[in-house]
C-alpha cells in the first residue's frame, strides 16, 4: 500500500515539476535558441572555468601535496624520484599552457551572428611541427625512462641477501635464507601445521608425515569402531584422501634435490621484515592463493606475487626506520608493506610491518628469530 | 519508397524487433542510459563507504539490504560495487550504449544508405546487448553476491568461489553475460564495416566520409580484431572453473584445502585479457572523438583542421593500440626487456594523441562558435582529453609505473582520460542528434545547466584522485583506515565523495530533458545546426529507408563551413561544386 502511495507521489511530483517547466518557458518567452547574448555567457564560463581549473590545480597542490609519499628510503628511489619529477614537471608545463589555450580561444571567438569564420583547412608546416615537437621531446623521455628501468631491473644481485616475502588471504610472511643464503624449495602441498609456508625439508617431511599417520590411525580405530556403514564409507574415503596426500608429498620430497633439502633447514620464518640498512636485498614473492602484489610505497618496490611462480624485485634500503621517524618529525612512522592487487573482502587490511635498522640491531632480531627456523620447527 | 519501406508495421514490428538502424540505436541508447543509471547509482554508494569508513547510513541499507547490515556496507559488496560499477560502465555504457548508439543512428545516415548491410544481424546485435544486460542485472541478485574480483576478474581470484563468494554462481553470470556481449559486438561490428566499405553512396569516398563514420568504422575494425580475444579468455577461464583444467591456476591452497590445478599460470590470463582490454579503451574513445570532430567543425562553422591528419592519426592510434597491452602488466613479473617494448609504443600513442588535440584547438581558432549544449560537452572532451592523457606519460612509464600502479592515480587517469572523455562525447552526441532521432528539440537551458554541473562536479571527482595516489593509496580498498599513513586522506576523500554525488545528482536534469523533449519538445527544424552532413537531408519524419525517392548524391567533403564565395556559412555535401570551386583539403 504504502509503496503505491510513494509511487503515485512521484508521479504527481513529476508531472507537476512538468508543468512548472513548461509555464516558466511560456513566461519568460525564452527562445530555443542559441543568441549571441547565450554565446557570450558561455563564452565567459568557460573562460572563468579555464581559470578556476588552473586555479584548483594550484589550490590542490598546496593543500594535499605534503600528504603524499615523503622522500625515497632506497638507493634506486631518488633516480624514480627525479624522474617522475621532469615527467610531472613536463606534464604540468604542457597542462598549463594547454588548458588556458582551449578554454580562452573558446572565449575569444564566441560566435556572434554577425561573425564569419576563418576558412582554414589545414597547414602543413604547422602541422609538420607540431608533430616534430612532440616526437622528439617524447624519444628524450622514453630513453630516459629505459634508463631508469634498466637501473632498477638490471642489478646485480649475486650479493644480495635474498628474502622470501610470501602473501596468502590476507597476512604476509617473511622467510630468511638463514647463513647459506639460500632458499629451500617449497610447495602449497607441504603447508601444514608450524610449517606455514610449505617449505620441503627432512624435518618438515617428518612432520607432516607423522602427523598424516597419526590421523590415519585415528580414523583406522574409528573404524573398526563403527558399525553404520555409511559412516564407514565416509571415514575410508577421508583415510584414502590422507593415503593420498601422503603419497604427494613423498613425490615432492623425493623430487627435491639433497641440496636444496639441506639449505631449506635454516630457513627462518617471521611475521615481520626487517632489513639492515645500505645492504641489497634481493626480495622473492610467492603466494599462496590468489595474485597479492607486494607494495612498499615509501622504498618505490612493487611486485605481484603470483601463485604458481616466483617473481623478484631487488633493492637497496637507505634510511632505518628512525632516521625516517626524524625526518618526518613523527616518532610513530613505521614502514609498511601493502597488498596492492586486490585479493578478497580484508584486502584493505592486508599489511606486515617493516623495519630498517642497523646491521648490528638486524643481527640482534635475526637471531631472536631462530625458534622459528624450519630445523626447529 | 525504399525496398524496405512496403511491409506493414506492428507495435512489435516498430519498437521491438525493429529492423531499422535508428530504432536499434535508440534501443542502444535507452538500454545504455538505464546500465549507466545503475552503474552511477554504485558508485555513489561506493563513494558514501569510502567518505565516512564504516559509518551506517540509511541510505546503504536501503539500497543494499542484508548486504549493509545495520547500514555498513560488508567489504564483500563493496569490491562487487566496484567490479560492477566498472563492467556496466567499460562495457555497457561506453561500448554498447555509446557506439551501438551513434553507429547505428549515423553509419547508414551519413554515408547516405537506406540502412544498415544486414538489418536482422543488426537486430540480433541487440537482442544479444539486451540479453546480456539482462543477464548481468540478474548476477546482482544472487544469494553469494554479484561478480566481485574486479572488472578485469584476474584470476585465480575470479576462479575459486573459496577465495571470494562473489566468484561463485556471480561470476559464472558474469561470464555469460559478457559471452553474450561479444556476441552482439561482433555482430554489430561487422555490419558496420561492411556497411561503410560497400554502401557509400555516389560521390562519397573514403576521403569525404564525416570523421565520426571513420571512427566509427575504425572502432568497429578493432572491436572485430580484439574482442574474440576476451572470449577465449573467458572460455577458458569457464573451462577452469568449472571442468578442472589449469589454464591459468596451479599450487593453490585456499581454506585449508589444496586445489588439484598444477601448471598454469594467471599472468597468461592477464595477456589475453588486455589483448583486448587496451584496444577497448581505444573502442570506448574514438566514437567520442569522431563525434567531438563532427560537433567541433560544426559549431565552430569551421572546417575540421587537419581533416587528412586526423584520419592518420585515428589510424595510428587504432594500430598502435594493440601493441602496448603490456604496460598494464608491467609489475607482474613479466620480462623487464618486454616491459622496455611496451614502455617505448606506450609512450607513442601520445604522438597522434597530441596532434588530436592540436587540430581541436586549431579549429576552435578563430571560429565563430556557437556554444550548444553538444559543443560544450565537445569543448570539455578535449579538455579531460588534455588532463587525463598527459598522466598517461607517468602509467606508460614503466619505472614510473612501480610506484602508482594500481593506486587511485590510476583511477584517476583512467576515469578522467577514458570515462569522462567518453561520456562527454556520448552526452555531446545526443545533445546534437536528438533532433535526428525524435525529431524534436531538447531544451537549451536544461542542457546549459547540466553541462556546468556536470563539467565541474566531474573534476572535482577526479582531479583529487592524482593526489590520493601520489600518497600511494592503493585502489579496491574498503577503507583506508587500516594503514596510519592513510589518516590524512579522508578530508581528500570528503571532497571526491562530495562531488561525485552532486555530479550523479545533476544527471537528473539531463534524463528530465530527454525524456521530456521525446514527448513534448518543440518540433526539430530540418537542419537545426546548419550542418553539411548528409543525415540532415533525410525527412524530420523517421521513416524507414531514410530517404523518399533516391538517395542524395555527394559532391564534396563535410567540412566546407564558411567556405569563401558561397552563400550561406555551410554548404552540404549534396550540393555540386560551382564552377571553378576547388574541393580543398
Amino acid at each position: 500500500m504504502i509503496n503505491i502511495l510513494i509511487v503515485l507521489v512521484a508521479i504527481i511530483f513529476i508531472a507537476q515539476i512538468v508543468r512548472i517547466f513548461e509555464i516558466s518557458n511560456i513566461v519568460s518567452k525564452a527562445k530555443n535558441e542559441i543568441t549571441n547574448e547565450s554565446n557570450h555567457v558561455n563564452g565567459v564560463l568557460l573562460l572563468l572555468s579555464g581559470i578556476g581549473l588552473v586555479v584548483f590545480f594550484f589550490w590542490q597542490r598546496a593543500m594535499w601535496m605534503d600528504q603524499t609519499l615523503p622522500v625515497a628510503a632506497s638507493e634506486h628511489g631518488p633516480i624514480i624520484d627525479s624522474l617522475w619529477d621532469t615527467t610531472m614537471g613536463l606534464i604540468i608545463i604542457v597542462f598549463l599552457i594547454l588548458t588556458p589555450m582551449l578554454f580562452g580561444v573558446s572565449f575569444l571567438y564566441r560566435g556572434k551572428k554577425e561573425n564569419t569564420a576563418s576558412y582554414i583547412t589545414h597547414n602543413n608546416k604547422l602541422e609538420f611541427f607540431w608533430t616534430a615537437i612532440p616526437a622528439v621531446v617524447l624519444l628524450a623521455l622514453i630513453s630516459y625512462g629505459l634508463n631508469v628501468w634498466g637501473k632498477i631491473v638490471n642489478q646485480d644481485v649475486s650479493n644480495a641477501m635474498v628474502i622470501e616475502v610470501y602473501g596468502k588471504q590476507f597476512n604476509w610472511t617473511a622467510r630468511y635464507a638463514g647463513e647459506d643464503n639460500q632458499l629451500g624449495a617449497a610447495n602449497v602441498r607441504f603447508v601444514g601445521g608450524k610449517n606455514e609456508l610449505g617449505v620441503i625439508s627432512k624435518t618438515t617431511k617428518e612432520q607432516q608425515v607423522a602427523s598424516i599417520e597419526s590421523k590415519i590411525n585415528n580414523l583406522e580405530s574409528d573404524l573398526s569402531n563403527t558399525l553404520n556403514p555409511a559412516e564407514k564409507k565416509i571415514i575410508s574415503k577421508k583415510i584414502e584422501k590422507l593415503v593420498n596426500k601422503k603419497k604427494t608429498l613423498m613425490t615432492y620430497f623425493i623430487t627435491t634435490s639433497e641440496n636444496k633439502l639441506k639449505v631449506a633447514e635454516d630457513d627462518i620464518i617471521t611475521k615481520e621484515l626487517h632489513l639492515p640498512v645500505g645492504k641489497q636485498v634481493l626480495l622473492k614473492f610467492r603466494s599462496q592463493d590468489v595474485l597479492h602484489s607486494a607494495y612498499l610505497p615509501h622504498f618505490r618496490v612493487q611486485m605481484n606475487c603470483v601463485p604458481g611462480t616466483t617473481t623478484q624485485f631487488a633493492f637497496t634500503p637507505t634510511m632505518t626506520t628512525k632516521e625516517m621517524q626524524e625526518e618526518l618529525n613523527d616518532s610513530s612512522f613505521e614502514y609498511v608493506m601493502l597488498c596492492n592487487k586486490i585479493c578478497g573482502a580484508a584486502h584493505y587490511n592486508m599489511q606486515m610491518k617493516v623495519v630498517v635498522e642497523t646491521e648490528a640491531e638486524y643481527n640482534q632480531w635475526l637471531e631472536s628469530q631462530k625458534v622459528n627456523q624450519i630445523a626447529n620447527l | 519508397m525504399s525496398e524496405h519501406g512496403h511491409h506493414k508495421e506492428n507495435f512489435f514490428s516498430k519498437y521491438v524487433f525493429s529492423l531499422d538502424h535508428k530504432m536499434i540505436s535508440k534501443q542502444f541508447l535507452i538500454t545504455g542510459m538505464v546500465m549507466g543509471v545503475i552503474a552511477m547509482l554504485m558508485s555513489a554508494l561506493f563513494r558514501i563507504q569510502l567518505a565516512n569508513p564504516g559509518e551506517s547510513s540509511g541510505i546503504l541499507s536501503f539500497f543494499l539490504g542484508r548486504w549493509a547490515e545495520g547500514g555498513v556496507m560488508s567489504p564483500d559488496i563493496y569490491l562487487s560495487l566496484v567490479t560492477i560499477h566498472g563492467t556496466i560502465m567499460v562495457f555497457f555504457v561506453l561500448t554498447g550504449g555509446l557506439s551501438g548508439t551513434f553507429a547505428n543512428l549515423l553509419l547508414p545516415l551519413q554515408i547516405g544508405a537506406r540502412d544498415m548491410a544486414s538489418g536482422f544481424l543488426n537486430m540480433l546485435s541487440y537482442w544479444f546487448f539486451f540479453a546480456s544486460s539482462v543477464v548481468m542485472i540478474i548476477s546482482l541478485f544472487v544469494q553469494s553476491g554479484p561478480a566481485s574480483a574486479g572488472w578485469t576478474i584476474y584470476p585465480p581470484l575470479s576462479a575459486v568461489p573459496e577465495a571470494i563468494s562473489g566468484s561463485g554462481l556471480g561470476m559464472t553470470l558474469w561470464l555469460v553475460s559478457m559471452t553474450l556481449f561479444i556476441v552482439s559486438s561482433l555482430l554489430g561490428g561487422l555490419n558496420y564495416i561492411v556497411t561503410v566499405l560497400n554502401l557509400r553512396t555516389k560521390g562519397m569516398s573514403m576521403t569525404r566520409l564525416p570523421l565520426t563514420v571513420w571512427a566509427l568504422l575504425i572502432t568497429a575494425i578493432l572491436g572485430v580484431l580484439s574482442f574474440p580475444v576476451l572470449l577465449s579468455a573467458a572460455l577458458l577461464l569457464v573451462f577452469d572453473r568449472s571442468f578442472g583444467t589449469s589454464f591459468f591456476l596451479s599450487d593453490i591452497l585456499v581454506q585449508g584445502e589444496v586445489l588439484s590445478h598444477a601448471g598454469g599460470n594467471p599472468i597468461l590470463f592477464q595477456h589475453l585479457f588486455w589483448f583486448l582490454g587496451h584496444p577497448e579503451v581505444y573502442i570506448v574513445l574514438l566514437p567520442a572523438l569522431g563525434i567531438t570532430s563532427e560537433i567541433i567543425a560544426t559549431n565552430s562553422r569551421k572546417p575540421i583542421f587537419g581533416y587528412r591528419a586526423m584520419i592518420g592519426s585515428i589510424l595510428a592510434i587504432a594500430f598502435l593500440s594493440f601493441i602496448v597491452w603490456g604496460h598494464h602488466m608491467f609489475i607482474t613479473g613479466m620480462n623487464p626487456f618486454l616491459g622496455s617494448v611496451f614502455v617505448f609504443t606506450t609512450l607513442l600513442i601520445a604522438i597522434p594523441s597530441a596532434i588530436k588535440t592540436f587540430n581541436y584547438i586549431a579549429t576552435l581558432w578563430k571560429g565563430n562558435l556557437q556554444f550548444t549544449p553538444a559543443m560544450l560537452f565537445s569543448i570539455g572532451l578535449v579538455s579531460t582529453f588534455i588532463t587525463g592523457g598527459l598522466t598517461g606519460l607517468i602509467l606508460g612509464d614503466s619505472a614510473l609505473d612501480i610506484n602508482v600502479h594500481d593506486t587511485y592515480f590510476v583511477v584517476a587517469h583512467f576515469h578522467i582520460v577514458m570515462g569522462l572523455s567518453a561520456i562527454f562525447g556520448m552526452l555531446a552526441g545526443v545533445y546534437h542528434w536528438f533532433p535526428r532521432m525524435y525529431g524534436r528539440m531538447m531544451n537549451l537551458k536544461l542542457g546549459y545547466v547540466h553541462f556546468w554541473g556536470t563539467f565541474i562536479c566531474a573534476y572535482g571527482t577526479f582531479f583529487p584522485m592524482h593526489f590520493l595516489g601520489m600518497a600511494g593509496l592503493p585502489r579496491r580498498y574498503y577503507s583506508n583506515t587500516a594503514f596510519p599513513m592513510f589518516d590524512n586522506l579522508l578530508d581528500i576523500n570528503e571532497v571526491v565523495s562530495f562531488f561525485a554525488i552532486v555530479g550523479a545528482l545533476f544527471q537528473i536534469i539531463f534524463f528530465f530533458n530527454f525524456f521530456y523533449s521525446i514527448f513534448r519538445g518543440p518540433k526539430s527544424p530540418q537542419n537545426p545546426w546548419k550542418s553539411n552532413t548528409l543525415e540532415w537531408t533525410a525527412p524530420v519524419e523517421r521513416m524507414h529507408g531514410n530517404w523518399p525517392g533516391e538517395i542524395p548524391e555527394v559532391h564534396r567533403w563535410a567540412y566546407d563551413y564558411s567556405k569563401p564565395g558561397m552563400d550561406d556559412d555551410f554548404v552540404p555535401q549534396t550540393v555540386p561544386l560551382k564552377e571553378g570551386e576547388k574541393e580543398e583539403h
